[in-house]
């Protein structure tokens, strides 16, 4: 059985069709990327998959569970994590506590227990520490574990954001535009580390405009245009894909 | 010196202070002992009010409410029913916490300043119904006379001192209790949520129940603080003026953004601070003019407070003025290696 699975997804926004019927599979432990030109609807796709936005119809299948109409945090907690193209982290914060939030939903303490400071409660923020420190490690920002996110350079920002997605130990996450507003050396440990999450098995959807980082990581394609899915398949065929390269690659070159 | 020897260094200057004050003020001096601990009432409401605005980011213009629902809860029970002075404790802060549950259901839907108009109408709603008295319980414009003092085994509260201490050592708890609750899963996803509720809630965070659960404990402690005023107000008399005016929502507002929003310390400072401030007015009054009242130069003095902040933001100046706008850099644990 796919691990998520959508069937004639369709969003409107007043006039304008974001998301057109689309349908499509991805494979547990893939790496499914969602290309295609500015306002194909590729991001409203990952909204609708995360809940963020409700869809006009149609249907989401995670791990066999319909997930459509779900509140975001729901979703989350059934294993489905996302990031957004704008990073926001909680400026404010430290960057530990920031990926402690990200534990949130795998955690249970109540006001009263947190107020008491009972054993169970410190036991359980033992351990939500103890998991933020590993997500941090995992993106190599774990020696900026006690700086205020918002001191962050940018691109330690995007992975102290990718970590805080990870922290739930999540068995799918969606990545949009990770790769935006870094340099060539951080886009390649990026690849690596999506890489990693693979290993780790994970299913990963990416939206990226970097074709290249795409070609070499993605196992699958969707590509959309104008809200609907003109191809769908293996990086080696989608780039001979003539509509493909009418519609997204032509463009570029 | 790691986090928590300095959480214990600082609640210990906090109790010393709070032994001191009425061994400090003595005789002819002991009013201001009883005008501090009215600081202590208000200090329990606007800790409530900081986890609720400067924590989670929830405005509420409406506060005096809960606080009234609290102070009258009691009252009514232990004149009307006879009941003792300490069983009312139970029913005040609980009736102020389903208030807050109800209010809350359909308002913390709202966002901003929607929501602080929403809540600045249950605050005048509530004004009324206590004043107008349609079910002859509340006692209307007079109010309710005669509350008994506070007792506990044979001691009776109704002394300042007695009173101070009880009123601080209840501050004193809801005070580190509130920290505890900032220092938790709960109080990060609160950060989270006045950061954004979006990012909040894809990363599992429940938005919506996080918020209600912050303004039922708002709401809780300021039926606390209710239910204390009640029972040691000078002429253990309530009146809605003093307790469910719009005037109290704001001065309680005040109280937070004076302390800085988000600010534990800061919110008790500013309790304090303006407490104290009618007695400072007062003292400049008698400079003014004849004919000047001085509890109306009060509400100007908040408005002013409120405007001037609001414009100049001066916590991010003086942390600039400080050398405190500098990131900021945690002291990590001994305990967890990083």
């Amino acid at each position: 059985m796919a691990h998520l699975q959508v069937q004639g997804l369709h969003k409107t926004f007043d006039a304008v069709t974001a998301v057109n019927d689309l349908s499509f599979e991805v494979q547990r432990n893939e790496i499914c990327a969602i290309i295609g030109p500015n306002g194909a609807g590729k991001t409203t796709t990952f909204n609708l998959l995360s809940g963020v936005l409700p869809a006009d119809r149609g249907k989401i299948f995670f791990d066999g569970n319909e997930i459509l109409g779900l509140p975001p945090h729901d979703i989350a907690r059934r294993g489905m994590v996302r990031t957004f193209q704008t990073v926001s982290l909680f400026d404010s914060m430290t960057v530990l506590d920031n990926v402690k939030v990200g534990c949130h939903g795998k955690a249970g303490a109540g006001l009263f227990s947190a107020a008491l400071r009972t054993p169970g409660l410190r036991r359980e923020e033992k351990a939500i520490t103890k998991k933020a420190m590993e997500a941090l490690k995992l993106l190599g920002v774990a020696d900026r574990a006690y700086d205020q996110a918002g001191s962050l350079p940018f691109g330690q920002q995007r992975l102290v954001d990718i970590a805080r997605a990870l922290a739930s130990d999540p068995e799918m996450i969606l990545l949009d535009e990770p790769a935006a507003g870094l340099n060539a050396h951080e886009t390649t440990e990026l690849a690596s580390l999506i890489l990693a999450l693979k290993n780790r098995g994970l299913t990963v959807m990416i939206i990226e405009h970097d074709m290249e980082l795409i070609m070499e990581i993605a196992d699958c394609i969707v590509v959309l245009d104008q809200g609907m899915k003109i191809a769908c398949g293996p990086p080696e065929s989608i780039q001979k894909d003539p509509r493909v390269i009418a519609a997204y690659l032509g463009d570029e070159d | 010196m790691t986090h928590k020897r300095r959480e214990l260094i600082q609640y210990a200057v906090f109790a010393a202070f709070i032994i001191a004050v009425p061994l400090v003020f003595q005789g002819r001096q002991s009013y201001y002992v009883s005008m501090l601990a009215l600081a202590g009432i208000y200090a329990i409401v606007a800790i409530g009010l900081n986890l609720l605005m400067g924590y989670a980011g929830q405005i509420s213009l409406g506060h005096a409410a809960f606080f009234s629902i609290g102070a009258y809860t009691s009252a009514i029970l232990t004149t009307r029913y006879e009941w003792q002075p300490l069983a009312g404790l139970v029913p005040a802060v609980a009736v102020s916490g389903c208030a807050a549950f109800v209010i809350g259901l359909p308002t913390l839907k709202l966002k901003e300043h929607y929501l602080a108009m929403a809540t600045l109408g249950v605050g005048l709603i509530t004004y009324s119904l206590i004043k107008a008295d349609p079910g002859g319980i509340t006692g209307g414009v007079t109010g309710i006379v005669n509350i008994p003092p506070l007792a506990i085994g044979g001691f009776t509260f109704d002394s300042d001192r007695s009173q101070f201490y009880l009123i601080w050592a209840m501050a004193f708890l809801i005070f580190v209790l509130s920290f505890n609750i900032i220092d938790s899963r709960i109080g990060r996803a609160l950060m989270a949520i006045h950061k954004s509720e979006v990012s909040a809630s894809v990363l599992g965070v429940n938005v919506f129940s996080c918020k209600l659960q912050v303004f039922v404990l708002s709401g809780m402690y300021a039926g606390l603080g209710g239910f204390l005023y009640a029972h040691c107000s000078p002429m253990y008399y309530l009146n809605p003026d003093d307790v469910c005016h719009f005037g109290l929502s704001i001065k309680l507002l005040t109280m937070v953004v004076i302390g800085g929003m988000g600010s534990m310390w800061g919110t008790l400072l500013g309790a304090v601070g303006l407490s104290i401030l009618p007695e400072a007015l007062r003292v400049l009054g008698s400079l003014l003019p004849a004919g000047v009242n001085t509890s109306d130069i009060e509400m100007a003095v908040y408005g002013l407070i409120l405007a001037v902040i609001m414009i100049a933001s001066p916590r991010q100046r003086l942390k600039k003025l400080l050398g405190l706008d500098k990131p900021r850099r945690v002291e990590p644990p001994k305990n967890v290696e990083a």
